[in-house]
């Protein structure tokens, strides 16, 4: 299939960048479109010029390093995440419109390269649990019941690709937030860091300048692993409950 | 920020409930609707002043006015600054309309509800031959005669009802509310009927003045 690509191409960080149009041919339906990427990079660099760049890892679907607004879609139009995109998801003849993601808390480096370190400093402020290492505690010992265990697996389903923030009308993190809330929320073993996990997050979250949510629910179609609204709905829960309890 | 906007919506909820109820007794005539006017002002009226009742819970409505605004107007500059760099496609998500104009709807109400006070309360705009401020039930029925009147009124509504459907679900949200299926439904029942017997009862009584139904003798 032969295609128009309309990529957005930025030299680095401080530099203004531009939509350029490249025509790539003979595409074939089964690649991936980051294999449709690799081809027109390939042509790029025979012809000597710049390669355009964009953030790639395992291509299976899981490391949340791939993400690419595809004609105005974050992921593209399937439910999942660019590297698991296939072009048999296009039409011959089709433009695809080619951005990085954008908010100010995802500064653009280079092209279509995005840097999510923020969401790395939420995870910091609170996103985990403290545990003494050492050898693997008994599996057993402490007991989780099933559907806490069920939401807990569902919510950690996230991979932190930044496709909710990416669809965000308000460019806000909440999604990917109250996911990790959710996730350690459920587990017997995030109770004790609960409430201050919560508020630092939130703090965090507001600091590296990401905008509040509106309940739109545009971040919860877009994401490639299907994080359901409502873990937003347990955040607010745990901050309500935290803020009353005067943490 | 999030929390003060739910809060304070929620009071508003309550109040345009109350004001639609009130609203209704213009069927029951010229005299019901001025006893019932009246009543407002008379509410604890040994303990309060001759409208006392009714001037505190004008400076309540007016406190939650200033918050809901403030924290609608610092999110939407948040919301702004966090997308400098817009997008140059964009599929809107698929977001309905009524999530999409809270912002501007809030501003096409906070200007009616200008024009509403201007109208009613402070009596500043008198339309229709018999606007005067001795009656209240008559003063709503010569306004209401008035084909544009009723107009704005309509289309004010209708933005009402937009802003409460998605407001009462996403305070719901907000507050920590939606945490199971069931309860995730009926946030969205609720926010659905709220929007509905709210808007269709403050549009009833302007159409059946201007369609003659309710003629105030």
């Amino acid at each position: 299939m032969n295609l128009t690509l309309k990529i957005w191409r930025q030299a680095g960080p401080q530099a203004k960048g531009e939509m350029v149009t490249y025509p790539v041919s003979d595409i074939s339906e089964d690649m991936s479109f980051l294999e449709m990427l690799d081809v027109l990079n390939e042509q790029l660099n025979a012809r000597g010029e710049e390669p355009i760049a964009f953030d790639s890892d395992c291509r299976e679907g899981i490391c949340g390093m791939c993400g690419l607004m595809i004609s105005g879609k974050a992921h593209g139009p399937e439910v999942t995440t660019t590297c698991q995109l296939h072009m048999r998801s296009f039409s011959d003849g089709d433009e695809i419109t080619i951005e990085p993601w954008r908010a100010d808390a995802f500064p653009v480096i280079k092209d279509l390269v995005v840097d999510r370190s923020s969401f790395d400093r939420i995870i910091q402020a609170g996103g985990f649990i403290s545990a003494n290492t050492g050898s693997a505690p008994e599996a057993h010992s402490v007991p989780v019941p099933k559907p806490k265990a069920d939401r807990a697996f569902m919510a950690a389903a996230c991979i932190g690709c930044g496709a909710c923030v990416a669809a965000c009308p308000n460019a806000s993190g909440m999604l990917f937030m109250g996911a990790k809330i959710t996730h350690l929320g459920e587990l017997p073993q995030g109770q004790p860091e609960r409430d201050a996990r919560v508020v630092s997050m939130v703090s965090q979250h507001d600091h590296e300048g990401f905008g509040g949510c509106t309940n739109v629910g545009a971040c919860s179609s877009a994401c490639p692993k299907e994080i359901p609204l409502d873990v937003i709905n347990q955040l607010n829960k745990d901050l309500r409950g935290a803020l009353m309890r005067g943490e | 920020m999030k929390l003060l906007m739910a809060l304070s919506g929620a009071l508003f909820v309550f109040y345009v409930l109350l004001h639609m109820y009130g609203n209704l007794k213009i069927f029951g005539g010229v005299a019901a609707f001025d006893e019932y006017a009246l009543h407002l002002r008379t509410i604890l009226m040994p303990i309060l002043p001759f409208g006392g009742f009714l001037w505190l819970f004008r400076v309540l409505l007016v406190v939650a006015l200033v918050a809901h605004a403030y924290s609608a107007f610092y999110l939407w500059s948040r919301a702004r600054g966090a997308r400098t760099t817009r997008y140059v496609a964009k599929q809107a998500a698929q977001a309905t309309i009524r999530s999409r104009m809270m912002r501007w709807g809030g501003v096409a109400l906070l200007l009616f509800l200008v024009w509403h006070l201007l109208q009613f309360t402070i009596l500043k705009i008198n339309v229709g031959p018999d606007a005067v401020g001795d009656s209240a039930g008559k003063l709503v029925i010569s306004s209401f005669q008035v084909w544009w009147v009723v107009l704005i009124y309509v289309l004010a509504l209708v933005a009402l009802g937009m802003h409460l459907w998605h407001g009462v679900w996403s305070a719901s949200q907000t507050l920590g509310w939606t945490n199971s299926a069931k309860s995730r439904r009926t946030a969205k029942v609720t926010a659905t009927v709220i929007a509905l017997v709210t808007s269709v009862g403050f549009v009833l009584p302007p159409l059946a003045i201007l369609f003659g139904i309710v003629k105030g003798n």
